[in-house]
């Protein structure tokens, strides 16, 4: 369904994002990781048209999307939640999702009524009258979620959706995050929260210094040395993976 | 056209242009180390301009002599504006500051309008009418002072950013307000410093300035546009940008006033302010945009 | 703050009670007053849309009402058109001018500061023009021939100038209340509230900041034309001046920035307070607007949210 060919981003002079491809088959919740400063975030940027790519391509069931705006990649089916909430401070809860909702729907009563069936989905009707500048940490990652969600996105990008969640936090959101897979979204994350990525991801792809480093199901991935060499360091891959050979 | 009316003209640009530096220097400072546009400095100007003109006619003080006058009185009420005032007003928001310093216009320019009328006002000084003779043009005395004045002052401000302890306290601030805090600098004194130093530039600019010009409670307005085309085509923040920025607006605002007639020779002003805010709004030598 | 239930009854009311003023008022001074407080209402207004629910301050609004003025004035006077087309004209001016502004400065991707600023310079540039041009009558001005007949909108009786600008304001603030219930509405004040999270959602950034000022636009023009024809006289300085720039914004920061409400009530206490200053000061130029100065420095320093806000504010705390 998305597809990132060879795409780099030059920030003057240092290559955040090296040549990096991936594929997200339809319907599967892929996952991205790597090291902080990894270029996940620069990725994520593009794929959804906050930053144009330097080079390379990106395609969306076939068609480019890259350098599209935000607006225009969101019309193409594509929603996000970014790592530092934004919330519209200013609104209500109901009327943060809303905004998400009017883009398929023009009322503005049909837009709010919407609004309420996504806050059921995530779990948040109680808090539907709420100030958004009064909710938790926990609380605007949902409302993150919530508001993509709201525009009906056929691939959800979600970075780091978990940052600053407690563990019982991190559960419910995973049942979330399923559940919206179960409901026809596909989904692509980046996170550090590895029990999540693990429990959650069919396939991952490793980001390290820009470039991607390898790709599998997790169960692979905690035994390939690069993987474990670019978190912990030359010498932890030498002594934690079975046949250690060093990357070259 | 030719050039013994084209040279006489840029010339008397090029004095006006220094004005202009001068006062943009001011703004670019304030705007380079607090990060906002200060609406009111046309209208510290202005009255920086009445207290010149007061002085003259009050106390008989020549305006050159009324610089140590001026500019340690102005200093004082630039810091006192910015820590009693717009400090408190902010509330860390860019758009209240805006209005805030909007606000203290208002209250100065229309005060001035209140107490001292719109009459346009001007002194006379015994070396008013006096020439300098470059060959190609004459320059007026009172405006070769305040060129001359303006590229030292400028020089005076560069030292003191660029060369003096408390000049590098002010680049931290300017740079990162946090580390700088941190590092144990005062930074709320240090913004009060920085604005109080661009409004004792205004007062320096407005003794330089009265000799050749007049003063009305509109004449800041004037002065206010220009002195913004000046420090968003020299570069926001930059000292440099300022100074070449005046002179080159004050050479085109002559230059157009020869083509175009006084008045709309003023809208070259403008429309270099508006084409440079949209196309190249880091200006010519550089700065962070808003 | 007041619920959307609650606005669609305050409004038929505020509209029947600013209807019946004159009962109360007479047909003398205070008419007039109230008359030219509607005006600057409906200015208010315009800016309130661009300013209040779409984040984008504007310190040269004068530049849509002074074009208002004079593109109807001009083609009364040089093209013998009648007033009412030129109304229809000159609104139609504004909204071109807010466009082709918009268009410019948010192509460029102008915000903050420096949009406020690059709507001055729009201002000065037409004013300096204003000066300079023949037809405009140049900086002394032009006057509108005295014809007096409802069909010249020209009232003999001053009740029918206060009415008419009744309707203009009514029409400003019912076109508010449909922005505020609808998709633009909506999208307007994400916009405002958080650019980047805006665009994610897909909404589009210019397009809906260029609709609000083209709006903005031709409301502000009707101002300007409600103007000329009260006053049968327009020059640069009051057409295009500082002083309906400044107090175009005034006025919705006191009253509430966003509401619908705030720029009328923003427009009354100032107006109010003009009136009391210029008692003190027996009409001396100058101390009522730094009073309107020092209210800004006030209103901004205590009540941020303006008068509807700290009205919202002490009804929170009663009903807590």
């Amino acid at each position: 369904m998305l597809e990132v060919s060879n795409v780099s981003r030059r920030f003057g002079g240092l290559l955040a994002v090296d040549n990096a491809s991936l594929k997200v088959e339809q319907g599967t919740i892929a996952g991205l990781i790597g090291p902080n400063g990894a270029g996940k975030t620069t990725l994520f940027s593009m794929i959804a048209g906050a930053i144009p790519p330097s080079g390379g391509e990106i395609r969306l069931d076939g068609e480019r999307i890259d350098g599209l705006k935000s607006h225009q990649v969101c019309h193409r089916g594509i929603g996000r939640t970014f790592q530092i909430t934004q919330p519209f401070a200013g609104l209500s809860v109901r009327e943060n999702i809303a905004v998400g909702a009017h883009l398929h729907h023009r009322r503005r009563a049909d837009a709010l009524a919407a609004a309420a069936e996504v806050a059921a989905l995530v779990g948040m009707t109680a808090l539907l009258d709420r100030p958004a500048a009064a909710l938790t940490v926990a609380g605007r990652k949902r409302l993150e979620l919530a508001r993509a969600l709201a525009t009906r996105p056929r691939l959800l990008l979600l970075d780091e959706v978990m940052a600053g969640l407690n563990p019982t936090e991190i559960t419910e959101i995973i049942g979330v995050i399923r559940g919206i897979r179960d409901s026809g979204v596909t989904v692509l994350l980046t996170e550090h929260v590895m029990q999540a990525v693990m429990s959650l991801c069919e396939q991952v792809h490793v980001l390290n210094q820009g470039r991607v480093i390898a790709a599998g199901p997790p169960s692979l991935l905690v035994t390939d040395p690069k993987v474990v060499e670019a978190y912990l360091g030359r010498a932890a891959a030498g002594r934690l993976t079975p046949g250690a050979q060093h990357a070259s | 056209m030719n050039a013994s009316i084209l040279v006489p003209a840029l010339v008397n640009g090029l004095t006006t242009g220094a004005i202009y530096a001068l006062v943009a220097l001011g703004l670019t400072l304030i705007y380079g180390v607090l990060h906002i546009i200060n609406f009111a400095h046309g209208s510290v100007l202005m009255l920086a301009l009445y207290g010149v003109y007061f002085l003259n006619t009050g106390l008989g003080i020549d305006p050159y002599l009324a610089l140590p006058i001026a500019v340690p009185a102005f200093f004082i009420l630039g810091y006192v504006l910015q820590r009693g005032v717009i400090e408190h007003t902010a509330h860390g928001r860019d758009q209240n500051i805006l209005l805030v310093t909007l606000g203290l216009s208002i209250i100065m320019d229309n005060l001035a309008l209140y107490f001292w009328r719109s009459d346009t006002r001007t002194i006379d000084v015994p070396y008013g009418f006096d020439v300098i003779d470059l060959g190609v043009a004459l320059v007026p005395v009172p405006r070769a002072v305040a060129f001359g004045a303006a590229l030292a002052i400028a020089a005076a401000l560069w030292f003191l950013i660029g060369r003096t302890d408390l000049g590098r306290a002010i680049r931290a601030v300017a740079r990162e307000r946090q580390g700088a805090r941190l590092m144990g600098i005062d930074v709320e004194h240090i913004y009060g410093l920085c604005f109080g130093i661009g409004t004792a530039v205004l007062a320096a600019a407005a003794c330089l300035l009265l000799p050749s010009f007049y003063v009305t409670p509109q004449v800041g307005h004037a002065f206010v546009l220009v002195a913004f085309t000046t420090v968003v085509l020299g570069g926001m923040g930059s000292f440099t940008g300022a100074l070449a920025g005046g002179l080159i607006l004050g050479v085109v605002e002559a230059a157009g006033g020869l083509i175009l007639g006084e008045s709309l020779g003023q809208i070259g002003i403008f429309v270099i302010f508006i084409l440079v805010l949209l196309f190249r709004p880091t200006g010519l030598f550089g700065g962070k945009p808003a | 703050m007041m619920s959307d239930r609650v606005k669609l009854i305050a409004v038929p009311i505020v509209l029947a009670v600013l209807a019946a003023a004159p009962l109360a008022l007479g047909t003398g001074y205070w008419l007039g007053l109230a008359t030219t407080t509607l005006m600057f209402a409906l200015l208010a207004q315009a800016w309130n849309l661009l300013g209040g629910y779409g984040g984008q301050f504007s310190f040269g609004h004068a530049l849509f009402f002074g074009t208002g003025g004079y593109v109807t004035a001009v083609l009364q006077v040089r093209l013998g058109v009648d007033p009412w087309t030129g109304l229809v004209a000159g609104t139609a001016a504004g909204a071109a001018v807010g466009a082709f502004c918009g268009a410019l400065s948010f192509r460029y991707g102008l915000k903050g500061s420096y949009f406020a600023l690059v709507t001055l310079a729009f201002a000065e540039v037409f004013r300096i023009l204003a000066t300079s041009v023949p037809f405009t009558g140049g900086g002394a001005g032009i006057l509108i021939p005295l014809k007096v007949s409802a069909g010249n909108f020209q009232f003999a009786d001053k009740a029918g100038f206060y009415y008419a600008v009744l309707i203009l304001f009514a029409i400003s603030l019912l076109v508010t209340l449909a922005v505020e219930r609808s998709r633009f509405g909506t999208y307007l004040v994400a916009v405002r509230e958080n650019e980047a999270a805006a665009a994610a959602l897909g909404i589009n950034i210019f397009r809906v900041k260029l609709g609000a000022i083209t709006l903005s636009g031709a409301l502000a023009a009707l101002a300007g034309v409600f103007y000329t024809q009260f006053y049968l006289y327009l020059d640069p300085h009051i057409a295009y001046g500082a002083g309906i720039s400044v107090e175009a914004l005034l006025a919705p920061i006191i009253g509430g920035l966003g509401t619908l409400f705030g720029p009328l009530i923003g427009a009354i206490v100032m107006r109010v307070l003009g009136e009391l200053a210029h008692g003190w000061t027996g009409g001396a130029p100058g101390l009522s607007l730094a009073l309107f100065g020092l209210l800004l420095i006030i209103v901004l320093r205590f009540l941020p949210d303006g008068i509807v806000g700290l009205i919202a504010r002490l009804g929170r705390r009663r009903h807590a």
